[in-house]
């Protein structure tokens, strides 16, 4: 009675009523996520301006940034940092947005569509919207709450790397390429967070939904690339292709943005009418009656783990197996690039197109080895996520003991591993073959990629001993990642130290197949795993459950 | 054995914050036994450490005669918990979730698990992430009571159930009982614990401040005298142990603690009496009183709301 009183007499919510009291969602989730806006625009613009500093130290001399551009043109480094569209004149702004704009521009993509999903299918799957929705609240009003909360996560890091690139004086830096390339940022950012919007209405779980997103991202990086070598426009089918077509600071275009505003209106629309035409709480797909007894495998600590790791395991698989796929397609593309090059050709005689080409295999396996030592650390952050929703506690309270429920996950994860990279080698070796006309290919490449299995296993080793010592900082375990990735993608030309590089597990693994198979570094990977793997187990042992 | 968890002061903080201040629990092999408490007085963190999930900072455990945090596998293959929030993995169905509960602690019995299902009436074929809390808590429950376990160790185990389903549940733990295992019952439904519980522990800022058989806690307070005397009874207000005597149209009304009740009936016997009702003590007044006086005894500890 109070209540119905208090609300007559309460102004009522402005606008439509399916968008009744967004202002103060969006107030909320702001608050909410305040200090990781600032963190991510810090974080982006400080390691951006790290690299045009760095470079005038490092590349003094046009000469130096000539060869440099001339390094950068071969077919990899184009799959990797895209065209360079100033071979000529490659000043420290063509540098810096070549080198960097695919690097901050997939960390602004993953920010977006996490901040997205984390705002509205994790609310609505932790049950927690429910309570938000019974109030005066309109249907889209979270939608639309999460995709501007977005937006300003996105234009802080805009205006984050405008303002701190603009105020670098470099030559080929000026405010007008500045302003494009956080503006560039926000149009691959937003364009991922209507995906993920989109995604966060088909998938029940909020991880199903991140996951679909992530592989969304990874596509558009892929197809980006292969579009680049094959300079077939393929490359305007994905938004970091858009972004590259601004030729920021070479020629300043705003008109490739445009797509990316379609874009973004377009994926909008999409999830609030998917959103307007589903239940709270479901996705696109009904659940269907499972069996009501449990099979043997599932009555197995292992085959339990493997169940709840079975359909991420073989998801990653596909996707890697694609990926590989993708980049073995093209292998065909480099020979022939090269080899209408009469230069190469009479410098080094037809033999070595082979090499090249296996040289690039080479950083292909460690390109995707990199990308998808996100599995480890996701499936890995498995026993976590299944602590902190009190699934743990009535497992741990049976005859299972800790270490074998943990041990558990982690050899299911382990071998997750070696199929996920197994399969991506797989793909490439098998579309490299095709595309080559020469099978003696197929097995190489393949090793080449499962070959990283071992450090994938470090990586789960930090993972899991993270978790046994300090959960609350198992965070941390995506600087390892992060390390590598830097190492692989920059490590050479920033003239990272060697301790420095060593520290990345990925800089171990012969580069297979342009180097000689060695097992030992593989066995050393394998015994670091297994020592930070044992820390994990004795560490959990004492502690509390929920920690 | 004649003990199944034998507790001495036990102690356990988060950082700060004092969970458990010295807590005491004896809970004897072959009785159900009900542990009372207020949100926050500690009851979910005792039976955590009973389970060997958290280690305690200070005092002794034994459960079935183990230390729980030392040989929790052995220990865990004799007892069956459900937890009170149960959270269940959603691609799994309800069948598969209590089979795999079931096979974790060494085997269910068959025949068991399908009367259960059927008796909580529970669809085994649903995926776990379409169940309602009420149903995955069913989940959990045929689980445990499927389980050949010697000790049922339950966190307030019926939130979320209908009526129908809690009397099922009550003669689920009555059978349990009969079949001679321990039942430690941990809850805020009164009614549920003065059904089922032989013995109960009242919970209160981390210790147990009162403990023992409903009779016993009826003897520690307070009884309601309703009678008409034939000589006035207003003399009766000033003896020991009378509280809040009112008195109407020649009817006295009072509560009288136990201790005293003997003196206070000889007393009014004298008076000649015309008509006389004694209400017992319910457990919800003998709560009221435990829990009323927190606000006394609180010394800067975080206040809690029952």
């Amino acid at each position: 009675m109070r209540a119905a009183a208090r609300s007559s007499t309460a102004p009522g919510p402005r606008g439509p009523a399916t968008l009744a009291n967004l202002g103060r969602l969006l107030r909320f989730t702001l608050r909410r996520d305040r200090w990781g806006i600032l963190a991510w625009s810090l974080g982006t613009a400080l390691s951006t301006v790290a690299v045009p500093l760095s470079y005038v130290g490092l590349y003094p001399t046009e000469a130096q940034r000539g060869l440099l551009a001339q390094t950068l043109s071969s077919p990899a480094a184009v799959a990797m940092m895209g065209v360079n569209h100033a071979v000529g004149d490659y000043h420290y702004g063509a540098m810096t947005a070549h080198q960097m704009l695919f690097f901050t521009g997939i960390l602004v993509a993953v920010m977006s569509a996490l901040t997205v999903v984390r705002h509205t299918r994790e609310e609505e799957s932790t049950g927690r919207s429910e309570l938000v929705l019974s109030a005066a609240v309109g249907r889209h009003a979270p939608l639309v709450a999460a995709l501007l909360t977005a937006l300003a996560a996105n234009a802080a890091v805009g205006l984050a790397l405008a303002l701190s690139l603009g105020s670098v004086s470099a030559e080929g830096i000026d405010w007008s390429g500045a302003w494009l390339y956080g503006a560039a940022h926000v149009a691959v950012g937003m364009s991922f967070a209507g995906l993920a919007a989109v995604a966060a209405q088909l998938y029940e779980s909020a991880r199903g939904a991140v996951g679909a997103s992530l592989a969304a991202v990874g596509l558009a990086y892929l197809v980006r690339a292969v579009g680049d070598v094959a300079g077939n426009g393929l490359a305007w089918l994905s938004p970091l292709g858009w972004a590259q077509a601004t030729r920021v600071f070479v020629s300043d275009l705003w008109a490739p943005l445009l797509p990316a505003v379609a874009f973004t209106a377009l994926t909008t629309a999409i999830a609030a009418h998917l959103n307007s035409r589903r239940d709270m709480g479901a996705g696109l797909w009904a659940a269907r009656p499972g069996r009501s007894r449990a099979g043997r495998a599932l009555r197995t600590p292992v085959g339990f783990a493997w169940r709840l790791h079975r359909g991420a395991a073989l998801g990653w698989s596909a996707a890697n197996l694609v990926m590989g796929a993708m980049y073995g397609a093209f292998l065909d593309d480099i020979e022939s690039m090269l080899a209408g090059s009469d230069v190469f050709e009479r410098m080094f005689g037809s033999d070595v197109f082979q090499d090249l080409v296996v040289g690039f295999g080479a950083v292909i396996a460690a390109v995707m080895a990199a990308i998808v030592a996100a599995y480890a650390v996701l499936a890995g952050s498995r026993p976590r996520s299944e602590e902190l929703a009190g699934r743990a506690e009535p497992v741990l309270s049976t005859g299972l003991s800790r270490a074998g429920w943990l041990g558990s996950h982690a050899l299911v994860v382990a071998f997750g591993s070696l199929l996920v990279l197994a399969a991506g080698g797989l793909g490439l070796g098998l579309a490299g073959s095709a595309s080559l006309g020469d099978w003696s290919v197929l097995p190489r490449f393949t090793a080449a990629v499962a070959a990283y299995t071992p450090a994938h296993w470090v990586v789960l080793g930090v993972v899991v001993a993270l978790f046994g010592a300090a959960p609350r900082a198992m965070p941390l375990a995506w600087g390892v990642v992060g390390l590598s990735f830097v190492v692989i993608y920059l490590g050479d030309l920033l003239r990272l130290p060697a301790w420095l590089r060593g520290l990345s597990p990925f800089e171990h693994v012969p580069g297979l197949p342009l180097e000689a198979f060695d097992a030992r570094p593989l066995l050393a990977l394998t015994g670091v795993a297994l020592a930070l793997l044992t820390l994990g187990l004795v560490a959990f042992r004492r502690r509390d459950v929920p920690a | 054995m004649t003990t199944a968890i034998a507790v001495q002061g036990l102690r356990k903080s988060y950082g700060k914050a004092l969970a458990l201040d010295g807590l005491d629990l004896a809970v004897r092999a072959g009785e159900v036994h009900g542990l009372l408490g207020p949100n926050g007085a500690g009851k979910t963190t005792t039976l955590r450490i009973l389970l060997g999930l958290l280690r305690a900072d200070g005092g002794t455990v034994a459960v079935l005669g183990m230390d729980p945090w030392r040989d929790a596998v052995a220990l865990h293959r004799r007892l069956a918990y459900v937890p009170g929030d149960v959270e269940l993995w959603p691609s799994l169905t309800g069948g598969e979730a209590i089979d795999l509960m079931g096979s974790l602690r060494g085997g269910l019995d068959r025949r068991r698990r399908e009367e259960l299902i059927r008796r909580f009436d529970l669809d085994p074929t649903k995926r776990c992430r379409t169940y309602s809390k009420g149903n995955r808590q069913k989940v959990a429950l045929v689980a445990a009571l499927a389980a050949d376990a010697e000790l049922l160790v339950l966190d307030e185990p019926t939130t979320g159930l209908d009526p129908l389903m809690e009397a099922e549940f009550q003669a689920c733990v009555r059978e349990a009982k009969s079949a001679g295992r321990t039942v430690l019952l941990s809850s805020h439904i009164l009614a549920q614990v003065e059904a089922l519980s032989d013995r109960i522990s009242i919970v209160r800022q981390g210790r147990v401040v009162e403990s023992g058989t409903l009779d016993d806690l009826r003897h520690l307070t307070r009884t309601t005298v309703v009678a008409r005397t034939r000589l006035p009874a207003d003399e009766v207000a000033g003896m020991p142990g009378v509280h809040d005597l009112r008195s109407e149209g020649g009817e006295v009304r009072f509560d009288v603690d136990g201790e005293h009740l003997g003196d206070v009936m000889a007393a009014l016997a004298g008076l000649g009496i015309v008509t006389l009702v004694s209400r017992p003590p319910t457990l919800e007044q003998i709560l009221l009183r435990h829990y009323s006086s927190r606000a006394e005894g609180a010394h800067g500890r975080e206040a809690t709301t029952a």
